[in-house]
């Protein structure tokens, strides 16, 4: 049995890249949370990886365990309640779960920075955002409050902020939504770190500019040749930012594949309820098609495949034994590089 | 801004007429007369006392003394005592200073103190430490102040020996120790309480993780951006505070003999000097909202979020 944790070199990484080996490495990592009403698995051995130039979209329901396996990777998981019982997270080959404190805190932020969700809530609603931006250059580069601030400000233009010489000073609530997170995404940006994680980067935003942050995002990601991961419920964002995509459940990787494959031709039972839920321009006024059921209870989480309360094809062997990342080939046998499914009946799903 | 200081000074103007009416309102109306009072048992001719009466104005109505009294303040006369003759501007400039000197002091420790202790209990949120905190907070929440202070005076001064039981005349720091410390205890327990509460709910916010996210020092994180959020509500908090401590000032003056406003009300009221009594109630009330139009100007220093119009 060979099981998939690397989909490295496929497809090709954007832009030129001569490092090798991947830029990060999650291995079978595993994150619980201690409460009070017993130990919630939240990840349950993810592997994924990412090189530089390259992004990584993960995919899944709310509470699938795509923001914590980041919090993870970045090292702000609560803790406790939070415990880290099993894994490696290696970046650059050095497994960050090994280092201390402050290597860590070196990392962050200049190495591996993140963009969050509700940038409302996240920026300090009491400090302005040239403070905000200009603390990422006092802090790491030691840089006076001056030139930090003109940093601020040719950050603030490269995100495409108007008047960003004249709202420097301005707080966070003064902002629309869109520029609010243009303004984290500048903060990411601050010290051009090798690797931006971006959990749900557009979901708080008006669909209209969705888009548009969508695309500066992809767009300084080539441009400074960053690897990326970003996190979404969102099929639909997907298609053309990421490279490749990892589609998550109950805390674990079910399906990997390079990003258009997955449209064409889904390897697991969940990526296929998911692409069938995506509203489509030609099935306008059809009834939307869900995934029955709600997700697991991490708590308990269902024995054998995770999936099977609410999968059409499960049989007996789903309720009893999981099922292993595997890789997914042709018919024929012909390997299809990059590509995985946890899944007993892949075969019947890709090629049925 | 500026519209909003002007108002909030123009508001002052109907609070300061309406509290120093009232208090002279209340002068007026206890029993007692402070001339009469003057001759003691003797007996007096009562042509004599009205026509003394008379030069002091006391025989006009209400409203007419009040007027008086008004247009001298404008003056900066605070009015005479009639036992004594004494300006009532001297014993001002004698039991102020005391009294401002105690409640700053006391005031101090509180921020000091209370904060330190909140940060402490808050950053550990439901351990034993912050359990300790809620147990002492609610010991001093409940026992009154004037018990806390017959006990501090009994253990350091009459026990220990530490300290004097009274303070000098001169009432300098070191004496003023214990009756500052007596005086902002259950201030210290409530800004302590605040504190805790605030820095507890402000450590979960998201703002927090970014912060750690950015790979700024611990220090910067509960420093800078845990802090800067979690004092607004404890500012707010100690605006109101500083004008009840001169206010409590006045019972712990009694305990400990200083010679404060507290001594002089009590006298003044004994002896029915409402000249007296209205300038120093006048001048708390002044200190009072002068402090707290300030503590509303650093909300909005502390908070952005904040519009004055
Ligand atoms: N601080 C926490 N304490 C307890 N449980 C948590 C905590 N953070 C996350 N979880 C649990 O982990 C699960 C996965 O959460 P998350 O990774 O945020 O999901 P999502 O895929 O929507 O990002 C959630 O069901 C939640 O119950
Ligand atoms: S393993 Fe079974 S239950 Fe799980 S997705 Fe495949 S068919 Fe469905
Ligand atoms: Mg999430």
């Amino acid at each position: 049995m060979t099981i998939i944790d690397k989909t490295a070199d496929v497809p090709a990484p954007r832009g030129s890249n001569d490092e090798s080996g991947p830029l990060l490495e999650v291995r079978d990592l595993h994150v619980e949370f201690h409460t009070r009403d017993g130990v919630a698995k939240a990840v349950n051995g993810v592997n994924y990886n990412v090189s530089a130039g390259e992004t990584l979209a993960v995919l899944g329901e709310s509470g699938s365990g795509k923001s914590v396996t980041a919090q993870a990777i970045m090292g702000i998981l609560d803790m406790p309640p939070g415990r880290i019982p099993k894994g490696e997270i290696l970046f650059r080959g050095q497994d960050m779960l090994k280092m201390s404190n402050e290597e860590r805190r070196q990392i962050r932020g200049q190495k591996i920075a993140m963009i969050f969700q509700d940038a409302l809530s996240s920026l300090n609603p009491v400090l302005s955002v040239g403070y905000q931006l200009g603390e990422m250059f006092r802090v790491h580069k030691g840089m006076s409050k001056k030139d930090a601030k003109a940093k601020a400000i040719a950050l603030m233009d490269r995100v495409r902020i108007p008047a960003a010489k004249e709202r420097i000073n301005d707080y966070p609530h003064q902002f629309s939504g869109g520029m609010r997170q243009r303004i984290m995404i500048a903060m990411a940006l601050a010290l051009e770190p090798d690797l931006i994680i971006a959990d749900e980067p557009t979901t708080a935003l008006d669909v209209t500019v969705q888009a548009q942050v969508m695309d500066l995002l992809a767009e300084l990601q080539r441009d400074f040749n960053m690897g990326l991961i970003l996190i979404t419920h969102d099929l639909g964002v997907v298609a053309d930012v990421a490279d490749k995509i990892a589609v998550m459940y109950a805390g674990r990787i079910v399906e990997t594949a390079p990003v258009h494959e997955i449209y064409k031709r889904p390897a697991h039972p969940y990526t296929k309820g998911l692409l069938e839920s995506i509203p489509r321009l030609d099935q306008k006024g059809q009834e939307l098609y869900a995934i029955k059921g709600l997700p697991p209870n991490l708590l308990h989480v269902p024995s054998g495949c995770a999936f099977n309360p609410r999968c059409t094809m499960a049989q007996d062997i789903c309720r009893t034994d999981i099922p292993a990342l595997l890789p997914v080939t042709e018919r024929d046998g012909t390997e299809l590089v990059g590509r995985g499914s946890a899944c007993h009946f892949w075969k019947e799903t890709i090629h049925g | 801004m500026g519209r909003y200081v002007a108002r909030r000074l123009l508001q002052m103007i109907p609070v300061f007429l309406g509290s120093t009416m009232l208090v002279f309102a209340m002068m007026y109306a206890l029993p007692g007369d402070p001339v009469r009072a003057l001759a003691g048992e003797q007996t007096v001719d009562p042509a004599q006392i009205a026509a003394m009466k008379h030069k002091l104005g006391l025989d006009l109505p209400l409203w007419h003394q009040y007027w008086n009294y008004l247009t001298g303040l404008f003056h900066w006369d605070f009015g005479t005592e009639i036992a004594s003759g004494r300006p009532v501007a001297d014993t001002i400039a004698d039991a102020f200073p005391i009294t401002i000197r105690l409640a700053l002091f006391a005031f101090l420790f509180t921020v000091i103190v209370g904060i330190s202790m909140g940060v402490f209990a808050g950053l550990k949120a439901d351990t034993l430490r912050d359990r300790g905190l809620l147990i002492l907070t609610l010991l001093l929440i409940s026992v009154p102040s004037f018990v806390l202070g017959f006990l501090g005076q009994y253990l350091f001064a009459f026990q220990l020996g530490w300290v004097d039981p009274n303070v000098s005349a001169e009432a300098n720091w070191s004496e003023l120790f214990l009756p500052a410390v007596v005086l902002g205890s259950l201030s210290l327990a409530y800004v302590a309480r605040l504190t805790r509460t605030s820095v507890a709910e402000n450590l979960r916010a998201d703002y927090m993780r970014t912060a750690v996210a950015k790979g700024l020092p611990r220090r910067r994180v509960v420093g800078v951006h845990l802090m800067r959020n979690s004092m607004i509500p404890v500012v707010t908090f100690l605006g109101t505070d500083l004008g009840a401590l001169l206010g409590g000032a006045v019972v712990t003056e009694g305990i400990f003999n200083v010679q404060g406003v507290g001594r002089a009300v009590f006298g003044a009221l004994q002896h029915r000097e409402g000249a007296t009594v209205v300038g120093i109630v006048t001048l708390i009330v002044i200190v009072y909202l002068v402090t707290s139009l300030l503590v509303d100007l650093l909300y909005a220093v502390l908070d952005p979020r904040i519009r004055y119009a």
